[in-house]
């Protein structure tokens, strides 16, 4: 409970040392104080002048970001600049798309890796392992915005472009834990026993395997939600991927510092949850 | 193994002299526009036609294989001598100092790279000129992509600092930066080495990423990632298998500094 504890101040630490380091960048940014609205002709000098003093309380990097965490507590995120709404009301609409696009290639993408790295390792033949490693190794070669590309051109479902871009990583993690576990000296005598290939992937390389490869799960999360900003914004999604380059696009400075915290809460949340597992898994396996 | 590094080393060595006489191969400047014959199929004037520009795609493809091959190298090295001062001294240093370097570096790792290129990229102007653009885009990955070098470097470090020779050399009255300069650091060159080359690829992705984006290099100046954008008016696999060249290329490359990379963790 401790250890939990624990974990969750290192979390919160992070979230808001970061969000300090993005306000300050937020701040420093050319351009941030000023408003597209003081330009407006119509508007009289007592008008400009109350704009201005309306971005005054910003100009204090700890004020502005002080203000800032007071009013995300209360979950206010503020306003987005660009699409002229509350960032909660955004985040709350974006989210669940980025969720299940994410999830759904997350799925494929191990799935796929999973299954290659077990039926090349179990082959036990040279050409197969090369015909995998090299099918991988084209995938993690080719940017997430061109696979978005292509999938967009081809009519194909969006989340396999996540799923591609998981997959070789995945792929190349378990493939070589499999090698190595497959070369223990106990596996090398379970086989000269006659004991079926299946039984030992069950029974003796799977519990040793999975508590590792559970710790590359918390990594792909991160991977799958990077892979997301092109994915969405090419294949026009609606998520937070697309959110992000449109923020990014539109220098929507505000949208873009909460988007970047969410995800790090999230990425930082399924590392932690993905090291967690492992050890309960490693408690019950012993 | 030893053939396909070859192969790998080859493929490397031929596509960056290609890039780099750009100005000697190339029938036409990357910016010049043949305005009579936009979206032009091959021909014996432009071997991969035009863009919808009227510019020479394959001279664009030559000076953009020039902007990326040389780039991403110079971000690299930019990220590996940021790990080195980051990792390296925090590594040797030990307490304080190495826990508050992997800290930052954990802060930057916990992003998803991408979001982080992103965020950080909007708050710089976006409208700036295009030589500007490249030394922005560049910058900012050898500026950001540290963090995961700097830990392993901070781990070769830390082994280093407890290792017998360096004890002796302690023992012996060598203290400070002299045993960094002398002793340290010259030993971690093999993972400075290693840390240098797997970068590359990894910045030449985020920057095709980027100018797919519109986020990287500016026009009229190529590059891999502003030349892929041309595949978001791709129609035909048949008929229009040359817009496919700059990723064919891409993908060549990168695979050749995986095949060398892992090659080389092999001879390791």
């Amino acid at each position: 409970m401790g250890k939990l504890i624990r974990r969750a101040a290192a979390m919160a630490a992070i979230v808001v040392v970061g969000g300090l380091l993005s306000a300050t960048l937020v701040r420093l940014a050319p351009g941030f104080d000023v408003d597209e609205q003081q330009l407006d002709w119509r508007l009289n000098s007592d008008s400009v002048e109350a704009l201005r003093q309306a971005h005054s309380q910003d100009r204090n990097v700890t004020a502005f970001y002080l203000h800032y965490l007071t009013r995300a507590v209360r979950g206010d995120f503020g306003q987005s600049r660009t699409l002229h709404r509350p960032v909660r009301e955004l985040l709350a609409q974006r989210l669940p798309v980025t969720t299940r696009l994410a999830g759904l290639g997350l799925l494929a993408g191990w799935l796929c890796a999973v299954l290659l790295a077990v039926g090349a390792t179990m082959a036990r033949r040279a050409a197969c392992d090369v015909a995998a490693t090299l099918l991988s190794g084209i995938f993690l070669s080719v940017p997430a915005a061109v696979l978005a590309l292509l999938f967009t051109f081809a009519d194909a479902p969006a989340y396999l472009a996540i799923a591609l871009v998981v997959f070789p990583k995945v792929f190349s993690y378990t493939r070589n834990l499999l090698a190595k576990s497959y070369a223990s000296p106990h596996l090398v005598t379970a086989y000269a026993k006659g004991i079926s290939p299946v039984r030992i992937l069950i029974w003796h390389v799977l519990p040793v395997v999975g508590t590792q490869l559970l710790a590359v799960a918390g990594i792909s999360v991160s991977i799958a939600l990077g892979a997301a900003v092109p994915v969405e914004a090419l294949c026009g999604i609606a998520g937070i991927g697309q959110l992000a380059w449109q923020a990014a696009l539109g220098r929507d400075l505000p949208l873009l510092v909460n988007l970047t915290a969410l995800v790090t809460v999230i990425t930082l949340a399924a590392n932690w949850g993905s090291e967690f597992a492992g050890q309960r898994f490693r408690t019950v396996a012993a | 193994m030893k053939r396909t590094r070859q192969i790998g080393w080859l493929l490397l060595s031929l596509i960056t002299l290609a890039a780099l006489g750009a100005g000697v191969w190339a029938p036409a400047d990357y910016a010049t526009q043949f305005r009579e014959m936009p979206n032009s199929p091959p021909s014996h004037q432009h071997l991969l036609g035009t863009d919808e520009l009227g510019r020479d795609r394959f001279s664009r493809v030559l000076y953009g294989t020039r902007v990326s091959l040389l780039m991403a190298p110079a971000a690299a090295l930019l990220s590996t001598l940021l790990a080195t001062l980051v990792g390296g001294i925090a590594g040797y240093l030990d307490g304080w100092w190495e826990r508050a370097a992997m800290g930052v570096a954990d802060l930057f790792l916990s992003m998803p790279w991408l979001f982080l290129l992103l965020a950080v990229r909007a708050m710089l102007p976006l409208n700036v000129a295009p030589i500007t653009s490249v030394a922005v885009t560049f910058l900012l990955l050898g500026l950001l992509g540290w963090a995961a070098s700097a830990r392993v470097l901070c781990a070769g470090a830390r082994d280093l600092r407890n290792s017998d020779f360096v004890l002796q050399a302690r023992a012996s009255g060598v203290r400070g930066l002299r045993l960094l300069a002398i002793h340290v650091v010259p030993n971690l060159k093999p993972v400075l080495l290693a840390q240098f080359w797997i970068s590359i690829p990894v910045f030449i992705i985020s920057e095709a990423n980027l100018g797919i984006l519109g986020l990287g290099v500016a026009e009229p100046l190529p590059s891999w990632g502003s030349l892929l954008r041309e595949l978001e008016s791709f129609t035909s696999f048949g008929f229009e298998a040359w817009k496919l060249v700059p990723l064919v290329l891409l993908v060549l490359v990168v695979s050749s500094f995986q095949i060398v990379l892992s090659a080389d963790e092999g001879y390791a």
